[in-house]
């Protein structure tokens, strides 16, 4: 005889409960990912502890996969420049909003942002060339609501190149600013 | 005997290339045009055989380096005593003779001595006695060969001096102290981040220097003789290119604590910075002239970096390259009438110059074309600067017209951002 399924109304409240848990734990699981995890590393959590004050007990924060790399570092750490340049481009603008957003959500959270350049030209001059991207960096986050007490812009210059090389390929990967959580 | 305007006129040197023994990892070659030159009989000195360092060969390589000196072999040996067969010198072709002698004293130390004689004349142009410790036999020959070179070309040597230079071999940087021959380097400060920037103190002392062990660039300055080291600059941002004021008081440093890089000055112990240029625009390598009332600096303030000059307590900036579109790194002579600098040419070509304060002329030094760094010699004759070829930064040295160039070989390591030192150490 085929039964349909039916609850009894104690079954009902404790299906209730353990629904109303997973979606509090999917709630809270998802919050502490976003806020505290580091983005490199993406396992989950096992919800143990009370969700933050400042967090609704109610609110869902969606994890949307398409925009994150669930692989590698999801929020990216470095913006490249044109020869002789400071500007920060345009295609750079996501890498910008993820860390402002990082930056935003914690403020205890501090980022120190190194410029640098590719090796042609003195070591003091490109030293400031690299101090200039670094600010630019800044600049652009502090647009976003970054307070300037989060950050310190430094610069290596020439000194710690990404790439060795001596083409235009080599030198294009080394005139960058790294976003460095400390 | 040899007139002073002789010695300085025909700085030249060895037609063939000489290659002087590689004691230490560094070697020097000589290339250049030949001249006249001083011919001198240079004898062994007695006993110096019974030290751990012979004195005449120290001696020799100076003199030789200099270009200005021939030498004459053969001769008989002698000490600094008596007289010496002045016929059979002048029957070989010598001018002067030096002769002298190494003893051991009770004291553990060694009594060096020696005599210089004017061979044409006949006569007796002094000599010295000096007690040395072992490890400044090589200090003792080289003030020799200063004195020798003051009497005979009327000029102070730079024989007696030091360098500092920066090494990069195995993924370490290391800030080192040699002699101006290249011989007797002794590591100063060693590190897996990068070092940059150093700058003797007048006095000859201390070395400031830039490093990033704390992954910013931070302004040390160290005794060289204890290792004693303290923070003199570590603001927020970036802290870098130390320049000392003449009296050795005062640092000059470009910070970026107020947004951009600008040049501040600190009291040497380090404190309170005060604001030099003022600008929005990108100014640095500040580098005081001698009587310190001024600094000579890099600024891209006119949409390029070009070197410009200001007065420290106050007053504008005046420009003073307006050749070319890339001019960095100024150093000022002694005498304040020399700047030498490095000039980016055509795209990717770096360099050294110098220019003729007073009617702007400008002469090429170089022939290499990756150049940087020049630093002059405390007797303004000579630069150092720190150059790539085939794929190896080197050191070299050049007389200020370019005609004469040695150059200092390493073992392998890159070597970079050489500055000369002051007499006296």
């Amino acid at each position: 005889m085929s039964q349909s399924l039916s609850f009894s109304p104690i079954q009902r409240a404790g299906l209730g409960a353990m629904l109303a848990a997973t979606l509090l734990a999917a709630g809270c699981a998802s919050s502490v990912k976003l806020d505290d995890t580091p983005v490199e590393t993406r396992t989950p959590k096992a919800v143990d502890s009370q969700p933050p004050a400042q967090t609704s007990q109610s609110g869902v924060n969606t994890v949307d996969l398409n925009k994150n790399d669930l692989g590698a570092s999801a929020v990216g750490k470095v913006v490249y420049f044109d020869f002789d340049s400071f500007v920060v481009k345009e295609e750079f603008r996501s890498v910008l909003e993820g860390n402002a957003k990082m930056l935003n959500a914690s403020k205890q959270r501090k980022l120190t942002i190194e410029g640098h350049t590719d090796e042609r030209g003195g070591r003091e001059y490109n030293l400031a060339l690299g101090q200039k991207r670094a600010e630019a960096v800044q600049k652009s986050l502090a647009l976003l609501g970054v307070a300037d007490g989060q950050m310190e812009s430094v610069s290596y210059g020439e000194e710690r190149p990404a790439v060795q090389g001596s083409d235009e390929a080599a030198w294009a990967k080394n005139r960058r600013a790294e976003l460095k959580d400390r | 005997m040899w007139n002073r305007r002789n010695a300085l006129g025909a700085l030249g040197a060895l037609g063939t290339t000489v290659a002087l023994p590689a004691l230490a990892q560094f070697r020097v070659e000589i290339a250049g045009i030949g001249a006249t030159q001083l011919p001198i009989a240079l004898l062994r000195f007695r006993d110096e055989e019974n030290s751990s360092q012979p004195i005449s060969p120290v001696i020799r390589a100076d003199l030789e380096r200099s270009g200005l000196f021939r030498f004459v072999d053969g001769a008989a040996q002698h000490d600094e005593t008596g007289s010496p067969s002045f016929n059979d010198l002048r029957g070989r072709g010598a001018d002067a003779l030096v002769a002298g002698s190494v003893a051991r004293l009770a004291d553990g130390r060694f009594d060096v001595r020696y005599k210089l004689w004017d061979v044409v004349k006949g006569s007796d142009l002094g000599g010295q006695s000096l007690a040395v410790p072992a490890p400044d036999l090589r200090l003792a020959a080289h003030r020799i060969a200063d004195a020798i070179y003051e009497k005979l070309t009327g000029e102070k040597g730079v024989f007696a001096t030091r360098i500092a230079y920066v090494t990069k071999g195995g993924g370490r940087y290391a800030l080192r102290v040699a002699d101006a021959d290249g011989e007797g380097g002794q590591v100063a400060v060693t590190s897996g981040e990068p070092i940059i920037s150093p700058a003797w103190s007048p006095n000859g002392k201390e070395l400031a220097y830039v490093s990033f062990e704390s992954h910013k660039p931070v302004v040390y300055v160290q005794d060289t003789s204890t290792g004693a080291r303290r923070q003199v600059a570590n603001f927020r941002g970036s802290n870098s290119a130390p320049a000392w004021s003449p009296d050795g008081q005062t640092l000059a440093v470009t910070l970026s604590r107020e947004g951009g890089s600008q040049i501040f000055l600190m009291p040497r112990e380090g404190g309170t910075p005060r604001r030099v240029t003022q600008s929005s625009a990108i100014d640095t390598e500040p580098a005081f002239t001698p009587d310190g009332s001024a600094l000579y600096f890099v600024s891209d303030r006119g949409g390029s970096p070009q070197i410009y000059r200001q007065p420290v307590n106050g007053g504008n900036a005046e420009r003073v390259t307006f050749n070319g579109s890339y001019n960095i790194s100024p150093a000022i002579s002694p005498d304040g009438k020399t700047l030498a600098f490095v000039q980016r040419q055509g795209g990717s070509t770096f360099k050294v110059m110098t220019m003729d304060l007073a009617s702007g002329n400008l002469t090429t030094v170089s022939d290499t074309s990756d150049d940087e760094s020049p630093s002059f010699s405390p007797n303004g004759r000579f630069l150092i600067y720190a150059t790539r070829t085939r794929g190896q930064e080197v050191l070299m040295t050049s007389t200020l017209d370019g005609k004469i160039r040695t150059r200092l070989l390493t073992s392998g390591q890159d070597i970079r951002e050489p500055v000369w030192g002051p007499f006296g150490r």
